[in-house]
């Protein structure tokens, strides 16, 4: 059995920086309630599976799927999301920082503005809990792609997660209440393009690596 | 007293929905064809502690509503789509109708299945209910374990009904994603908002305590007669 267990990673940045865009007390909820809880239930899901595996019980086996599919994606999902925030006003916050993949953008939407508008309508037409995603289609530098995914189902491989913004209420409520367009709109202020952009030209490693 | 306290909100939605209201099918209201937004028959605070007025507030006036307008202008290139006999688009309508007019089912009936504990709220069910859920569950407190078993495994939004089989007449849990309605072979009894607007102002990431809380303001009379 495997004696390793998922632990909840640092943040980057302080539970603050990220304000006015989010605040410290989502910031804090988030990480330290949300992101723990789907860490503690994926170790508990990896661990019956190994009980599972070790006794050959694949009734168990099938019926733990989509636990692990939940608690695993919403523990990548977060991982990945952190990391592709950055406080407002840092140098991974300009798109300028980003050459390839800005040029990507402009090739595919038009202009970065029609991107922004195109990402925005696509968060605020999801139903129900999920994430928004700018995904590079087959690989990096791929076909530039904006998804959404439904509660905690992660981006499939190969496709590469560019930068995701999660649209659970928990993510924006004590905040922004119902006005979930002031959040989306505020995203953009605290998206980190550095790695966006290294993400876009080399993928993304096992985001879970333990 | 709190409760004869009228709120000013609610006594203008009141005026607001004026003489054109009339009920209509599972206790929708409908003025000049569109939906409405149903006004409570308790104040937003009335609910308190297991749910407090701020949410109430924000969760009737705000998210409710947005569902009501959704399903209104969804409703609206419905039948625009219908008069061109567009089928394509009545079928590309589907996710919203199913969405928003859920959305709307779903808090009207929420609404209704709730009250204040001086309007009998959390007071037990009694008669064939009560029978029914006895012999289903093994007694009240099994159910309620149940039932909020049900919430807690919920993935993402959702409701948790208490539901009753149309073929067989036996009740059971069940729970329903996002705004999904219940439709079909079962009919709706007891519905509890899962969604994190419905509690996370209270209580952010402890969803089990609202869980537990909400049973203090459940309307067992109205889950009686729905059951009938």
């Amino acid at each position: 059995m495997a004696s390793q267990t998922h632990t909840l990673p640092l943040l980057p940045y302080a539970y603050d920086a990220l304000e006015p865009v989010i605040s410290k007390q989502i910031m804090e909820l988030h990480h330290q309630k949300h992101h723990q809880t789907y860490i503690n239930n994926l170790n508990a899901a990896l661990s019956a599976q190994a009980s599972a595996t070790a006794s050959n019980d694949v009734p168990t086996l099938i019926a733990l799927q989509q636990k692990l599919r939940f608690n695993g994606g919403g523990h990548i999902n977060h991982s990945l999301f952190w990391k592709n925030l950055t406080p407002p006003g840092t140098p991974g916050n300009d798109l300028g920082g980003a050459p390839t993949l800005r040029q990507a953008i402009v090739s595919r939407w038009g202009s970065q503005e029609a991107f922004f508008k195109a990402f925005g309508a696509e968060l605020l037409g999801l139903q129900g809990s999920g994430w928004g995603w700018l995904v590079s289609k087959g690989g990096p530098k791929g076909r530039l792609e904006i998804i959404t995914t439904k509660d905690q189902d992660p981006v499939n491989g190969p496709d590469v997660p560019v930068f995701g913004v999660d649209m659970w209420e928990h993510a924006y409520y004590l905040q922004y209440l119902n006005n979930k367009a002031d959040y989306v709109e505020g995203i953009w202020k605290i998206i980190n393009w550095a790695e966006a952009e290294k993400r876009y030209t080399a993928g993304v490693e096992n985001p879970l690596k333990l | 007293m709190a409760a004869l306290l009228s709120n000013s909100a609610r006594v203008a939605l009141r005026s607001g929905a004026s003489a054109t209201s009339k009920a209509g099918a599972a206790g929708l209201t409908f003025a000049r064809g569109k939906a409405t937004l149903p006004d409570l028959s308790y104040d937003y605070g009335a609910l308190e502690p297991s749910i407090s007025g701020k949410i109430m507030e924000i969760h009737h006036k705000n998210h409710h509503n947005t569902y009501v307008t959704s399903y209104n202008n969804t409703l609206e290139q419905l039948q625009e789509a219908q008069a061109k006999g567009d089928i394509a688009a009545q079928i590309a309508l589907k996710p919203a109708v199913n969405f928003h007019g859920g959305g709307h089912l779903n808090h009207s009936l929420f609404w209704e299945n709730l009250a204040p504990k001086s309007a009998g709220g959390g007071e037990p069910p009694s008669g064939a209910l009560s029978k029914a859920i006895d012999t289903t569950y093994g007694g009240f407190g099994e159910f309620q374990s149940k039932m909020n078993a049900a919430l807690a495994s919920i993935q993402g939004s959702g409701w948790a009904w208490l539901v009753k089989d149309k073929q067989t007449g036996q009740i059971g849990i069940r729970t329903y994603a996002n705004q999904d309605p219940v439709v079909g072979q079962f009919e709706p009894l007891l519905g509890i908002d899962a969604w994190e607007h419905a509690y996370y102002l209270q209580y952010q990431n402890r969803k089990v305590e609202y869980f537990s809380a909400i049973w203090d303001v459940i309307n067992w009379k109205t889950v009686e007669k729905r059951f009938a």
